[in-house]
């Protein structure tokens, strides 16, 4: 943060300081809500919400559910805000709007706390304050714990801070229900388990990245080879938590089915990673690791959906 | 550091800035309608039974 004007071209310091005035279109202040993430947050409480069952006005559903989205959009907001100096150095991110000299970061600063408050205080009045409550803690921990201390000063950063992407279910059932049951604390524990081997595939790629900025991502600290090693011990153990929903009886044999086989998925492109150490064929596997994750997640909650929400759920067990 | 009160806008700043202005008009006019909506959904006809 400190460093960001160090970090931006002269053209970019020159458009930010000319005359204070906003240089930022609306595309640049959408963008800074992380699109991509927001619609992660929105897909999973969405499927938190419907695996519960709720009784419900669907006004207050749809309400809570647009809160939740613009709760994670604003942390997203706050994080470009905090890490546009990292941001400016890294090719995956430098052209984001403030590295890109957008929009100023007082201007960021100020649109996500102004997009926290709403998004809490509406949770707050629409459903209620416990999930509120959550969502709060959703956007302090990823602003705060994850994005200004772990993520600079330890290699653990992405699994502690998955937590934060891992809560919007739990937030979720909380707003349509009033309280936290079961079947969100396990769709937490999924997200949660699938967020190292994810972030540490695209890590092993992008090592180079991360080491310009400065960021100890477990590749840059404890090596490679290490990295694939715990990217295959989080896969072992995200395998079968991932038919954990079967076992506690929301998930039914379309679920069993997709998990079993995308487990598999993970653990056969996993095993590769770990075998795989040198050269394109190393980076292909890992590329290949980063994207299936995103296929399996989606397809594991697609699945819930479709059978809570579609009526597509047959039961396994009982 | 260009005087504030001297500076013009050029169009694209001017276009980016009607953009800007028409986008915060909408999002709360639609805040306006979601905190009208919730007030419904939650207290249904209730709303106009208070004390006059």
């Amino acid at each position: 943060m400190n460093t960001l004007s160090n970090s931006l071209t002269e053209p970019q310091n020159e458009s930010i300081a000319s005359n204070g005035l906003s240089q930022g279109d609306v595309s640049d202040f959408f963008a800074l809500l992380k699109p991509r993430v927001m619609f992660l947050v929105v897909f999973t409480a969405l499927v938190g919400m419907v695996v519960s069952h709720p009784n419900v006005n669907p006004v207050l559903a749809f309400v809570s559910l647009l809160m939740i989205a613009i709760g994670g959009g604003a942390s997203g907001c706050l994080n470009m805000w905090w890490d546009a100096d990292i941001d400016a150095v890294m090719t995956r991110t430098r052209k984001r709007p403030i590295p890109a000299g957008k929009i100023q970061p007082n201007e960021a600063l100020a649109f996500g706390l102004t997009l926290s408050a709403g998004s809490v205080l509406i949770l707050g009045l629409a459903s209620n304050w416990l999930a509120a409550g959550l969502l709060a803690f959703t956007i302090f921990f990823y602003v705060v714990i994850y994005s200004m201390w772990l993520k600079r000063s330890t290699p653990q950063n992405i699994v502690i801070g998955g937590a934060a992407g891992a809560l919007p279910p739990i937030v979720a059932q909380a707003a349509v229900t009033g309280s936290v049951a079961w079947d969100s604390v396990i769709l937490f524990a999924i997200i949660f388990m699938w967020t190292p081997p994810h972030f540490w595939a695209l890590a092993l790629v992008k090592s180079g990245d991360y080491e310009r900025a400065g960021i100890p991502m477990m590749p840059n600290v404890a090596g490679p080879n290490s990295t694939r090693f715990q990217i295959l011990a989080y896969t072992v153990l995200l395998a079968p938590l991932g038919l954990a929903p079967v076992f506690f009886g929301f998930g039914g044999l379309a679920y069993a089915i997709i998990s079993v086989v995308g487990g598999l998925g993970m653990l056969a492109l996993a095993i590769q990673v770990y075998r795989l150490r040198e050269g394109e064929p190393a980076m292909r596997v890992a590329q290949q690791l980063f994207g299936f994750s995103i296929l399996y997640l989606f397809l594991l909650f697609a699945t819930l959906l479709a059978e809570h929400g579609f009526g597509f759920f047959h039961p396994v067990l009982g | 550091m260009t005087d504030r009160n001297s500076y013009h806008l050029t169009p694209e700043e001017q276009q980016r800035r009607r953009r800007r202005s028409i986008a915060l008009g909408l999002t709360l006019g639609i805040l306006c309608i979601l905190l009208f909506a919730v007030t419904m959904a939650k207290l249904g006809p209730q709303v106009l039974n208070r004390p006059l």
